[in-house]
Order: structure tokens, then C-alpha cells, then sequence
């Protein structure tokens, strides 16, 4: 599976070290409230509005490198919109691997 | 420029902001989580260019523009790059970005922006506005990127269904990502109604009414109890 970079922030910043640090700190207040928001609405088996925190979370995958990652995401927007919650797991899992990497920072 | 970020998401607008900080064109005056914030310090303060995120919660970037009655330039920024159709719709969107931005496309779409003077963009919007007043009976719609037309008096029914609105005519259907807000300013006063938040009906095509409907062609479409009396007042009851 692909690993989280820094390669679009560092693209950003332009070699602005405080800018990186001030977007790595927003990120990680961020990320946990929109994946508690999305584990809620999902639980709900609310899938519209679990559609749109996944739309939202997409822009931190790409954020973070996650190309492939991107596109499962963008299926399982998808799938949700339909009521299916096909493909759960694998963007679960991708989560997983961004909180792993963000707790790094 | 003046500009002003709206987008719910903080790290979108920390993005944003800080490709705006690279450009000495630009400073950004205020940055909103929220578009109902925005309106408010819009209805004090002038602005030449607004960076707009498309999906925001309960109020969308499109509703936003809705509410503007002369709105500045506009950049939407979005993760979604299928509203762009309905993006050319509106004469104050300059450019439309899909997120992860880059330096790069944000630079070109400043040059888009600073290359569209505020007076043409006026005087665009009111000579399309023009044509499409003085064009009669027919009204264009935007269908795959063609523009397609329509004789109006031939429109019978306009359905709203979700981002998308159906139009049915004599001989054909047509189904246009719109609003219903936005067909029914373009269609005359004397023969369309509203009848129902989702329905606008032409009403010289009604065959009869029944209680809280109307038969359409084959359609039945209901008539909400608050678009009733005008709807009656239009009839010519013997």
C-alpha cells in the first residue's frame, strides 16, 4: 500500500518551514474531527452525509500524497451516494495509515 | 485585488491562504468557514475576488452566488471537478480549481482573473442577460456542452430532481443540470407557474384540476397549498 508524503506540502510552502508546521498542526486538529464525524454518520447508516465527509476527507489524502488512495476514495463517495458501502474497509484502512503517519509529525 | 476565502474545511483555506500570500496582487481581507458569514460582511464591505468552495454544509458556493446581486469575481475550489459545466453558467466565475491546488494552476487562474476587468464582466453579464430576454420564445440549455434550444411555449412541465431539472416539451425531454429558481427567471410571468416547490407548470397545457393536482399531458403533478390560490386566480372559472 502506497505511504502518506510531504512531497505536495513541501511543493506549497516553498521551503517555508513555519507554513509547513502551521498546515501539519491544522491537519491534525482537523483530521480527527472529520473522521469522528464520518465514523458517526456512517454508524447512522446515514450515507449521504457519510458521502460528504469522505469529500472532505479526500482533499487530506491528496494533501498527504495518497494518489491511489484518492481514487478509492472517490469510488467509495461513490458507492455511498448509491447506499452501497462497498469498499469500507479499504478507506478505512487508509485512514488508518494517514493517523499512523500524522502521529509521526 | 481584495479577496476573501470561504470554505469549511481550515485546511483548505490555510492553502489557499498562503498561495495568495505569493502573489503582491492580492491580499486576502477575511477568511470564512461558512458562507452566511461572508454575506453579512459582504453586505459592508467590497471585494474584487472571492476563492469559493463548492460543498460547504447547508448553504453550497452555487446558493451563495444565488444570493449575490452583483457578486465580484469568482474562483470556485473544489475537490469535485463535476459542477464545472454548471460553473460556466455564471458570468462572475472566472476559474474553477480542483484541490490539492497547485502553485502553478493557482497562478494562471489569478492571470484569468486580473486579465477579466470588473466593468466587462458587468456589461457581459447584462448583454447575455439581453439575449436571452430578446431571444423570445426560445431559451438555451446547456447539455453536454452543447447549447441546445428550446421553444418555450412548447415547455409543458419543468420537474426539479436533486442538482438537475427535467424539462418536458411537446416533442422532447431534456434533462439540464439547473435549478428550478433558475429556468423559472427565464421563463414568462403569463404562462408558467410554480406549483409546487419541485414543479413549474405551463399553465395553458392543463387539461384538469383535481383537488390538490393537475393533469399535465400524462403527468399528475401535485399543487402545494400556498401556490393554490394564485393558481386559481390564473384559471378563467366560469
Amino acid at each position: 500500500m502506497e505511504k502518506p508524503n510531504m512531497s505536495y506540502i513541501q511543493s506549497m510552502s516553498g521551503g517555508d518551514n513555519a507554513f509547513e508546521q502551521k498546515l501539519i498542526t491544522i491537519i491534525k486538529a482537523e483530521f480527527p474531527e472529520e473522521k469522528k464525524v464520518y465514523y458517526n454518520n456512517l454508524e447512522a447508516k446515514n450515507y449521504k452525509l457519510t458521502a460528504e465527509n469522505v469529500h472532505k476527507l479526500k482533499h487530506k489524502i491528496s494533501i498527504l500524497g495518497l494518489e491511489k488512495s484518492y481514487e478509492t476514495a472517490v469510488a467509495f463517495e461513490n458507492n455511498l451516494l448509491e447506499g452501497s458501502t462497498t469498499l469500507q474497509d479499504e478507506f478505512e484502512s487508509i485512514l488508518t495509515i494517514m493517523t499512523n503517519y500524522l502521529q509521526q509529525l | 485585488m481584495n479577496c476573501i476565502i470561504i470554505d469549511d474545511e481550515a485546511t483548505a483555506r490555510a492553502i489557499i491562504g498562503q498561495l495568495c500570500s505569493n502573489v503582491d496582487s492580492l491580499a486576502v481581507l477575511e477568511e470564512f468557514p461558512n458562507a452566511m458569514q461572508a454575506i453579512k460582511y459582504l453586505n459592508q464591505n467590497e471585494i474584487d475576488l472571492i476563492f469559493l468552495d463548492i460543498h460547504m454544509p447547508d448553504f453550497t458556493g452555487f446558493d451563495f452566488i444565488e444570493t449575490l446581486k452583483n457578486p465580484p469575481k469568482i474562483i470556485l475550489t473544489t475537490s469535485d471537478p463535476n459542477f464545472a459545466i454548471q460553473a460556466f453558467e455564471y458570468d462572475c466565475i472566472v476559474d474553477y480549481l480542483v484541490k490539492p491546488i497547485t502553485p502553478e494552476r493557482f497562478k494562471k487562474a489569478i492571470q484569468k482573473a486580473e486579465a477579466t476587468p470588473s466593468k466587462s464582466l458587468e456589461a457581459s453579464q447584462s448583454t447575455s442577460e439581453k439575449v436571452e430576454s430578446t431571444s423570445g420564445n426560445d431559451l438555451y440549455v446547456n447539455i453536454d456542452r452543447r447549447l441546445i434550444k428550446i421553444d418555450i411555449p412548447s415547455i409543458y412541465l419543468v420537474e426539479a430532481k436533486g442538482d438537475y431539472i427535467h424539462v418536458k416539451t411537446e416533442d422532447k425531454n431534456y434533462t439540464v443540470h439547473s435549478t428550478l429558481k433558475k429556468i423559472a427567471d427565464k421563463l414568462p410571468d403569463d404562462l408558467f407557474l410554480k406549483v409546487h416547490r419541485s414543479y413549474i407548470i405551463n399553465v395553458d397545457k392543463i387539461i384538469d384540476i383535481e383537488d390538490n393536482s393537475v393533469l399535465i399531458k400524462k403527468d399528475v403533478i401535485p399543487v402545494s397549498r400556498s401556490n393554490r390560490p394564485e393558481l386559481m386566480k390564473r384559471l378563467n372559472l366560469l
